[in-house]
């Protein structure tokens, strides 16, 4: 094979690699320095090494071959040594050529040419110097062909270029990483606020104080047991919060009434959903549907809830978690006319309402997120803290739990769909 | 006894010359490891190395920047350094790249290590 024909194909071949090598997504270290092997192997080159211009300062090495790692220290370029290399020419790279005006080859000159370093080439990158690349003498002992300065300085801008793109890949990654926690802590931001807000909206019912912070984390009990996502299940937990909010249109006095209230005070208090709704609406919420949940958690699956009626398919599954956390709660906390009621009364509730009032899907989850408590599956005891010492002790709760589960597993199996 | 060592590369010492054979592609990944092995040879106290290419269809950029490595750091250690058993293509490469003016070429790990222990012998001329 004709020597120039050899030539033209290892060097075709390096560029290949070359290209193959910058566009790759590795480790930045490591595509610097094969591509500084592919650069000195195209033209049997001894050493050499790339360096990168941060700012004024010292340069920082990137990768080098043949050379002392100490050797680059005390290297620095100034604004007049980068001008000099976006201005000169091949001869200005030549380390040995003392006629140039290059500040930065007569500055560093002797050390240089002590290392064996023959060409110094700048990497441009949208006219600004972004590195240096030293090479030292060929293999043969030739001096560098017109051909030489070609192929070098070709190969020299794709690395400046893959060098450039993977710092700015670097930047972008490390912005992106900076916004995700920035937003992860809007989001701890946006939760305490609402924790907050919902501590102000059962400060108005002086009965119900910390009803809303309880709804929100059943909710989040539930749906995390029916399997919802992290962030559906962050979102549930808002809702359930929120769900009173409608609240604060109503008079005080009317929630705050010692027994039951009467039918145009009944029609008052059944305003909240929708006020709630009203409110919650126009808030741009990084959680989907929280103003639907806030309105629809009294909506009963008979179609005998508030304020729409709607029936089992039409309420949103948020919905029918909240109402059941919101029930739960309010059986299983003292009221100003009522003491709580017992676990038997409230699970013989739970299995009589499942499919009238309640979904029995989102029974049969909480009864299993309960389960768990209870037989230690689970060993954050959440469940149990909020219902204060002793209520789901005794060893009739685990069979009351196991029994209402198979019950409403039975009973959604035994269920004929109609077309 | 032949040594695998780092995989792929197959290396056995005759007294003090370490034989260090490369693969059938030299390129980044077992150039690397037949650098390393070389090093590792001149460390153990290795006066010689010969790179074994019998095995070798390509040498590429990066194979030959590391050879190139390996023959400066064989030079600075005084040890000498020997390829053989090159095929036809690859000897080209290394004379059109000048590699052949660093290097003794061989036809096989025999005469490599004929000829290393000629240089051995050659009294020192002042």
């Amino acid at each position: 094979m004709e020597p120039s024909t050899q030539k033209l194909i290892h060097t075709f071949g390096a560029l290949a690699d070359l290209g193959q090598e910058i566009a790759g997504t590795g480790d930045f270290s490591e595509m610097v320095r094969t591509s500084m092997h592919l650069l000195l192997g195209t033209l049997a080159l001894r050493r050499g090494a790339v360096v990168e211009c941060v700012d004024a300062g010292p340069l920082r090495c990137a990768a080098i071959w043949g050379l002392r790692d100490q050797f680059l220290s005390g290297f620095e370029i100034d604004e007049a040594g980068k001008q000099a290399f976006l201005k000169g020419t091949a001869a200005d790279f030549l380390v040995r050529n003392t006629a140039t005006s290059n500040v930065f080859m007569n500055r560093h000159r002797d050390q240089l040419l002590k290392e064996g370093i023959e060409l110094v080439l700048p990497m441009i990158v949208r006219g600004e110097v972004t590195g240096l690349i030293l090479l030292g003498g060929k293999a043969s002992g030739e001096e560098f062909s017109s051909d030489d300065f070609d192929t070098i300085r070709a190969m020299v801008r794709h690395i400046g270029v893959g060098i450039h793109t993977h710092r700015l890949l670097e930047q972008i990654a490390q912005r992106a990483e900076e916004n995700k926690r920035l937003y992860v802590e809007l989001r701890a931001i946006y939760r305490d606020t609402v924790r907050a807000f919902a501590a102000a909206i059962d400060i108005k019912d002086k009965y119900t104080q910390g009803h809303s912070e309880r709804v929100g984390r059943y909710s989040e009990i539930i749906a995390r047991e029916m399997g919802w996502s992290e962030e559906e299940v962050e979102g549930i937990q808002i809702a359930g919060y929120l769900h009173d909010i409608g609240k604060l249109i109503v008079d005080r006095d009317i929630i705050n009434a010692p027994y039951n209230i009467d039918a145009k005070n009944s029609s008052e208090l059944n305003r909240h959903p929708s006020a709630g709704y009203e409110i919650l609406a126009p808030i741009n919420h990084p959680y989907a549907d929280i103003p639907l949940m806030a309105k629809h958690h009294h909506e009963r699956l008979d179609g005998r809830g508030y304020p729409d009626g709607l029936t089992d398919k039409q309420i949103p599954m948020g919905a029918k978690i909240v109402s059941l956390a919101d029930s739960f709660d309010a059986m299983t906390t003292d009221r100003p006319y009522r003491r709580r009621r017992s676990f038997e009364d409230v699970v013989r509730d739970l299995r009589e309402n499942s499919g009238k009032q309640f979904d029995g899907k989102v029974v049969a989850a909480f009864a299993r997120a309960m389960l768990k408590e209870v037989t230690g599956e689970t060993k954050e005891r959440r469940i149990t803290k909020m219902l204060g010492k002793g209520y789901l002790e005794g060893q009739h709760v685990p069979t009351l739990l196991s029994d209402l589960i198979a019950d409403l597993e039975n009973a959604k199996a035994n269920t004929v769909t109609t077309p | 006894m032949d040594t695998p060592s780092g995989g792929l590369v197959r290396s056995h010492c005759v007294g003090t010359t370490a034989v260090v054979y490369a693969s059938d592609y030299l390129n980044k990944l077992t150039g690397e490891k037949i650098e390393r092995e070389c090093r590792r040879q001149l460390d153990g106290g290795c006066r010689a190395l010969i790179i074994d290419f019998s095995e070798t269809k390509l040498v590429n950029s990066i194979g030959i920047s590391i050879l190139l490595g390996i023959i400066d750091v064989a030079e600075k250690s005084g040890a000498y350094i020997v390829f053989s058993d090159v095929n036809n293509q690859t000897v080209e490469l290394f004379e059109m790249l000048g590699l052949t003016r660093h290097v003794v070429l061989a036809k096989n790990v025999s005469e490599a290590l004929l000829n290393i222990s000629r240089y051995e012998t050659t009294p020192v001329v002042h």
